[in-house]
């Protein structure tokens, strides 16, 4: 047997590592915090939320457009994604152990594996093509592409975890089986389901690739699915790369914004994941 | 099983084992050297009333069913009949069948793949296993309480007991049901102040009966009850218990249980299950103290199981 000063060498040698991995986990994400606050800050004042981006060399201005279009992108994808993505892992969870279902659960496999850009080149093919114009809903069809994948896998696991015991209460008191799913199994994973969906949508907000050539850009306010509309992430990525000083800045503060929405989503699922753990262990 | 609770079903037995000189003239094959032989008797003829009760039609007559998981034969041959207003308890060690058996009297065991029944099972004199029944309208008649409380987490005690209704659609106030039904299952005085509370704030044997009451809300002409106690305490077992001394009067019981006293507490017929085989049924009496099958009393006597 080793001796007790060997063993405490060991112990703190292996804490010492475990520290450095904790250490290089949370740098990276410290330092991009700091870098997007500390360079958009200054530029973060109200008209930045709902003014329309100013020209060049002009004061002012703002990526309100671009919000309010990311919120409609997000939204027309939501429409298609979520009842396709909750829809099939309802299916995958209650019926997914046939061909069909191995059929569906490889598709969402293989879908959650494409990169964003050649969902993006599917959502021009199949929607920029045929209109012969770039719109929102090019980009909410790219969106809820990527989105369905993440929903229908998060929906299953979640749906799973409903105690069998649950089925078979409501079905033993002469409910129909699918009123068992949609108003039994579905409301008690109802918790899970919604944290799945924040985070699918604030996957999707974050995505720039599969917007460049669907939803393209606008310098203006625009509410309509057929039109080219603004989001937060292309706007950054035009500002980022455009030679101007002061476009850089706003590139920064529009950075923060979508850090701020994103982030925001990301915690809200966390809070309701939780509350949905306490729920559970009551 | 423990052995240690088994010691009041012993002291029952003591008159029986002391029946030992009777005739052993009938002897059958299967006895032991232990214990002297009973006369070997066939099962129940289907349709012959099984049961002290007659008279009445039976509410429940089952007639050579059979049962399968996949290729798991795991019911052969069950014929008994249950009597309208009585209780019949399903008694035999773990995989012998009788949950099965319980499943297949509101189609439960549907659910599960590959699960499969055969013969005959008549509700009124109906057969419930034909195709043109929809299990669906079966299992409002015949009600099910399971072995663990399994109250819906995600409503109130009030939204439970009518969930029955409510998930089906029916709209408006179900309060008189609901105070009905909580004071059938003897819950009401502890939960009235407390509708709107969750289920899972209950505690086990509250929540047990709250699934009773769940399961009288619709109206049920039977209820089948997958032991419902073993996940108790031994007050709220008693609670349990008396409760299906009150519920007699108006509904057909069947109950599954692993606890032979509680068999003999609460019922009038006794069904011994044995490897998907129904060895013996009749009065819980006779069953307890004077069965006609070898296996029947090694089982009683605790022999095994």
């Amino acid at each position: 047997m080793r001796s007790m000063r060997w063993r405490g060498l060991v112990n703190a040698f292996w804490t010492v590592i475990c520290g450095l991995g904790v250490v290089f986990a949370v740098v990276p994400l410290a330092s991009l915090l700091w870098l997007v606050v500390s360079r958009g800050a200054a530029g973060l004042t109200p008209s930045f939320f709902v003014s329309l981006p100013a020209p060049v060399g002009e004061p002012g201005g703002g990526v309100g457009n671009a919000i309010a279009g990311t919120f409609l992108l997000v939204g027309l994808a939501s429409v298609v994604a979520l009842p396709v993505g909750i829809g099939a892992g309802v299916f995958l969870a209650e019926k997914g152990d046939g061909k069909a279902g191995a059929l569906v659960r490889f598709t969402t496999e293989v879908l959650s594996g494409v990169p964003s850009i050649v969902v993006g080149i599917v959502a021009y093919g199949l929607a920029v093509v045929p209109m012969k114009r770039f719109s929102a809903l090019a980009g909410g069809l790219a969106l809820a592409l990527l989105m369905v994948p993440t929903l229908a896998r998060a929906t299953e696991e979640f749906v799973r975890l409903v105690p069998r015991a649950l089925r078979e209460a409501s079905l033993a008191l002469g409910v129909p089986a699918w009123r068992t799913s949609l108003l039994v199994v579905l409301r008690t994973a109802a918790g899970g389901i919604i944290t799945a969906v924040l985070l699918a949508v604030a996957r999707a907000a974050g995505e720039t690739a599969p917007l460049l050539f669907t939803s393209l850009n606008n310098q203006y306010w625009n509410f309509r699915p057929d039109q080219p509309t603004a989001s937060l992430t292309v706007q950054i990525f035009n500002y980022a790369i455009s030679p101007y000083e002061d476009w850089h800045a706003k590139a920064w503060t529009a950075a923060l914004v979508l850090l701020i929405l994103v982030g925001g989503l990301n915690l809200l699922a966390r809070i309701l994941a939780r509350n949905k753990m306490m729920e559970g262990s009551r | 099983m423990t052995p240690a609770p088994e010691s009041a079903v012993r002291d029952n037995l003591e008159p029986a084992e002391a029946k030992v000189e009777r005739p052993a003239a009938r002897s059958s094959a299967s006895s032991s050297p232990v214990l002297p032989a009973r006369p070997a008797v066939a099962p129940p003829r289907p349709g012959t009333p099984s049961s002290t009760v007659a008279g009445e039609q039976p509410k429940l007559t089952i007639e050579h069913l059979n049962a399968w998981y996949g290729s798991n034969h795991a019911l052969h041959d069950v014929s008994l009949v249950v009597p309208p207003r009585s209780v019949t308890a399903a008694i035999g060690p773990s995989g012998c069948g009788k949950s099965t058996f319980l499943r297949c009297l509101n189609r439960m065991h549907e659910l599960v793949p590959g699960g499969r029944a055969e013969g005959k099972l008549l509700l009124d004199g109906k057969d419930l296993l034909g195709r043109e029944v929809d299990p669906v309208v079966l299992r409002r008649r015949v009600g099910m309480v399971f072995q663990r409380p399994n109250p819906f987490p995600t409503m109130s005690v009030r939204d439970n007991v009518a969930a029955g209704l409510k998930l089906n659609g029916a709209k408006g106030s179900h309060d008189e049901i609901v105070e009905r039904t909580l004071r059938q299952a003897a819950l009401w005085d502890e939960v009235k102040d407390r509708l709107d509370a969750s289920a899972l704030s209950l505690s086990g044997g509250q929540q047990q009966r709250l699934c009773i009451a769940r399961a009288l809300a619709v109206e049920p002409e039977v209820l089948l009850m997958d032991e419902p106690a073993s996940a108790l305490d031994p007050i709220a077992t008693a609670k349990i218990e008396d409760l299906i001394h009150e519920l007699k009067a108006k509904y057909t019981i069947v109950i599954v249980t692993h606890n032979m006293q509680q068999a003999a507490r609460v019922s009038d017929q006794t069904a011994f299950f044995y490897m998907g085989d129904l060895v013996e049924v009749g009065p819980t009496e006779r069953i307890f103290t004077n069965p006609d099958q070898q296996r029947t009393e090694d089982y009683v006597t605790g022999k095994f199981g």
